[in-house]
């Protein structure tokens, strides 16, 4: 009953996305604040519609009610309350409900919350949100229906994979389908802009929140999928250049070239069209995403829920928004006024090339990872594109852009002091290149490039501390007048520098990491001891673990020092899940400080002698702590932005009476 | 400079040119030689035969594990066989199989050939799905005919229960 309950509610929300773009449209057309009223009431209720869906599948899939196919699919009796609320989005079906439910919530938050855009700008946004949203719930009604029944009923389900069985990645999907979705807003935001021709230092005010939340959403998505990658794939690497994770990769490119192009649009009127255009880019790649991982196109080690025969509508609906979307910009572009002027030297320039470098990265990403696809259609040659052009073409990009990072918060607006620059920065550039020697001379195996991808961490972590410093003027006035300007500083300020702070913390732990991780494999028996750099491993026990929903090898590996002190503990599992027949491995981490001891227990195989014995492997992986603390930065650092009154809401109504 | 442009959006419209040309360059020069030299070719071992696949270039082998071809040695040395419909090739790994790696399931093995003709594997994929194959596998299996269908159960061998 629920469930059927749910399953008329989708039918309905699609309804209600159809008179929100109906109502919406007319009512910003004509100027009709009643219209335009029940395009955000049935904005609203199609939020709604769409929850009560979403509630009536994770009622199913809670009461492990298997005569819904997606329940038997995916769900089974035994597993843990937390995964069986999860499974309702490890599904194709349940995913692509959830990326309806973030769709139609943002249009309700643009529907109750925006009332400090202008009228017509929010009818058009909201009728073009309600378009989105007609196109995918259409997808989710007539082709990938998540609460279907089955005919028979099943005994028990087929569970979900075990991997994803795992509280990082039951977060993992809602917080990337907000970042992804995210985007829809600023696309909605951007055609109705283009419809009504005027995009403007105004409209690049609203766009801003919303890129900063959907931005930070992305990032906090991304990062948790990388540490789930981390601890539960048991390869010790985080980032694998594999297509599904540049998927979510390059809107998150964009996402960061539209934040910094729409402060100048917003600040000085400049570059009006390129900012619509990273607008409607961002959104553009959030789907090409959801096709790339949804369709499996591309081989990849870690897509789940995919299916091919869908595709190709995914595809079709992405053809369909981004082509409207892009015509209306090559329409209108042509009109645009271009905006303030400014010199070459200055903060709009120096964003200009921040901008230019991010999406250049963004397109060599979007050729290594599609490029298997282009060599298949033209020569039929399989290939596979991997970690080493990933390496060899975006990172010198990224370099690039790290090195002028801290020249431009700051550089003036329109026309900068290159001078004064460089005699705040010189101290920066110093102590960073210092510290990077001393990694070279002191840090073994020597590595120079591992080195200066230290000294670059170094020099944006130290640029942000000196901007921050440069704008409380501390040490150079006393110490009240600093605190007062650190009262009075805008947090759009501290946002802006704790999320440069956090890269320059991302890549010291990147580059660190990469670099200098240790790996040691051996087959260990009983009271076997392996060495792993600056640490003895002994497997003093082994046993076996009933969880569950799965039956596990336990092995206790005691890790001493050098000299002999007990360092931990380290317990990791070798897990095997009966429904499905699979085995994971649950990796043991010892956390220090920065650095990670990280066990993973092999199968058992015949070791000397005929005594049973386990792989041990394990990895020593500093300053992996970074590594996801910087991007968590980042993400905190936009939510401190977005929390600045001027970025929320003070300005967007002093901007109204400029326009309006 | 007498080709310096006069009015004011075009001298912008050039310095912007002159920022995005070197980048640009720089992309494209980085991308093509990335693509000649840091990609891998994906083969079967009857496509590697008839390349005549030169020892140390870096390529992928996929195909389906042998059945009864897996020889783990004390050590963690693994060696087995892996063989499409025409023709099979030795690899030998160092190191921790992925957890889905079995007798009869598609795999995709990294590394190069060794001059006796050993596959020596730097990485061994299997994807975390039971019902996985992975795609450059399938493709190549169809047009061999060895295809049994994505929902193809994957043959088991010696349970994995610890």
């Amino acid at each position: 009953m629920i469930t059927e309950l749910g399953a008329f509610a989708l039918v309905l929300s699609l309804m209600l996305s159809v008179a929100q773009t109906g109502l919406s449209a007319v009512g910003g057309a004509r100027r009709s604040p009643v219209l335009a009223g029940a395009g955000r009431g049935a904005a609203v209720a199609a939020f709604v519609a769409v929850a009560v869906a979403f509630a009536a599948l994770i009622h199913a899939f809670v009461v492990s009610d298997f005569s819904v196919a997606n329940v038997a699919g995916n769900s089974h009796t035994a597993k843990p309350m937390l995964y069986k609320v999860a499974g309702a989005w490890g599904s194709h079906e349940g995913s692509m409900l959830l990326w309806c439910l973030v769709l139609t919530g943002y249009g309700a938050a643009m529907a109750a919350f925006g009332e400090s855009l202008p009228p017509r700008l929010r009818a058009y946004a909201l009728a073009v949100q309600g378009a989105l949203g007609v196109l995918f719930l259409a997808y989710a009604v007539f082709a990938s229906n998540p609460l279907a029944r089955l005919l028979e009923v099943p005994v028990e389900g087929r569970s979900l994979n075990p991997l994803l069985q795992d509280p990082a990645l039951a977060a993992h999907p809602p917080f990337l389908y907000s970042g992804y979705v995210g985007f829809s807003v600023v696309y909605s935001l951007s055609l109705a802009a283009l419809i009504e021709g005027r995009v403007d230092a105004a409209w690049a005010r609203w766009v801003r929140p919303w890129t900063l939340a959907a931005w930070s959403l992305l990032t906090v998505g991304i990062t948790l999928g990388a540490f789930w990658a981390y601890y539960e794939l048991g390869w010790g690497g985080w980032w694998f250049w594999d297509p599904v994770e540049n998927a979510s990769f390059m809107p998150w490119l964009i996402g960061a070239a539209l934040l910094h192009s729409a402060i100048v649009t917003e600040k000085r009127g400049a570059l009006p069209g390129w900012t619509a255009f990273l607008a409607l880019a961002a959104f553009t790649f959030s789907m090409l995403g959801a096709f790339l991982v949804r369709s499996g196109v591309l081989t990849s080690v870690h897509a789940f829920a995919v299916d091919p025969t869908r595709g190709v509508l995914l595809l079709i609906m992405m053809g369909l928004a981004a082509g409207a979307g892009f015509l209306l910009f090559a329409i209108r572009a042509p009109s645009l006024n271009p905006g303030g002027q400014f010199r070459a030297v200055s903060r709009e320039s120096a964003i200009v090339l921040n901008n230019i470098l991010l999406s250049t990265a963004t397109a060599v990403v979007l050729l290594g990872t599609l490029y298997p696809l282009i060599r298949e259609a033209m020569d039929g040659e399989a290939v596979s594109v991997g970690a080493p052009f990933f390496n060899l073409t975006f990172t010198p990009l990224m370099v690039l852009a790290f090195a002028i990072l801290p020249t431009g918060p700051l550089l003036a607006w329109k026309r900068g002091d290159a001078r004064g620059v460089a005699r705040k920065l010189w101290v920066v550039l110093a102590v960073a290149a210092l510290l990077g020697l001393i990694a070279y001379g002191i840090v073994q195996p020597r590595k120079a490039l591992a080195s200066g991808g230290l000294a670059l961490g170094f020099w944006l972590l130290g640029g942000a501390l000196l901007e921050i410093a440069d704008r409380l003027k501390l040490f150079r006035a006393p110490a009240a007048e600093s605190f007062r300007r650190a009262r009075g500083l805008p947090r759009g300020a501290w946002g802006a520098t704790l999320a440069h702070a956090g890269l320059g913390v991302f890549v010291l732990g990147a580059s660190f990491e990469t670099a200098w991780r240790v790996e040691a494999a051996q087959a260990l028996s009983l009271n076997d001891s392996q060495t792993l750099g600056a640490y003895v491993l002994t497997l003093t026990d082994i046993g076996t673990v009933e969880g569950p929903n799965y039956l596990a090898e336990r092995g206790v590996v005691r890790i001493v020092d050098k000299a002999g002190r007990l360092v931990c503990r380290a317990e990791p599992e070798r897990r095997f899940y009966p429904t499905g027949a699979q085995t994971t491995s649950e990796v043991a981490i010892c956390p220090r400080p920065l650095d990670d001891l990280y066990v993973v227990l092999g199968e058992r195989r015949a070791g000397e002698g005929g005594k049973p014995a386990w792989l041990v492997r394990a990895y020593v992986n500093p300053w992996v702590r970074l590594i996801f603390l910087g991007p968590l930065l980042m993400a905190i650092g936009g939510a401190i932005s977005l929390s600045d009154r001027r970025v929320r809401l003070g300005v967007g109504r002093r901007a109204r009476e400029v326009v309006s | 400079m007498s080709f310096w442009p006069k009015s004011r959006k075009a001298r912008t419209r050039l310095t912007v040119l002159l920022a995005v040309a070197p980048v640009l360059a720089l992309a494209v020069g980085l991308a093509l030689f990335g693509l000649r030299d840091s990609i891998s070719l994906f083969y079967t071992p009857a496509q590697a035969q008839e390349a005549h696949v030169k020892p140390g270039r870096k390529v992928q082998l996929g195909g389906l594990v042998q059945r009864g071809s897996v020889v783990k040695h004390p050590g963690g040395d693994v060696d087995f066989v892996v063989a499409d419909h025409k023709a099979s090739a030795k690899v030998t790994y160092h190191g921790d199989l992925p957890d889905l790696f079995r007798e009869g399931q598609g795999i995709v093995a990294e590394g190069s050939f060794d001059p006796n003709g050993v596959f020596v594997a730097k990485q061994v994929l299997a994807k975390h799905d039971e019902r996985y194959m992975p795609r450059d596998v399938a493709k190549a299996l169809k047009k061999q005919g060895e295809w049994r269908g994505e929902g193809a159960s994957a043959p088991s061998y010696g349970s994995q229960k610890p």
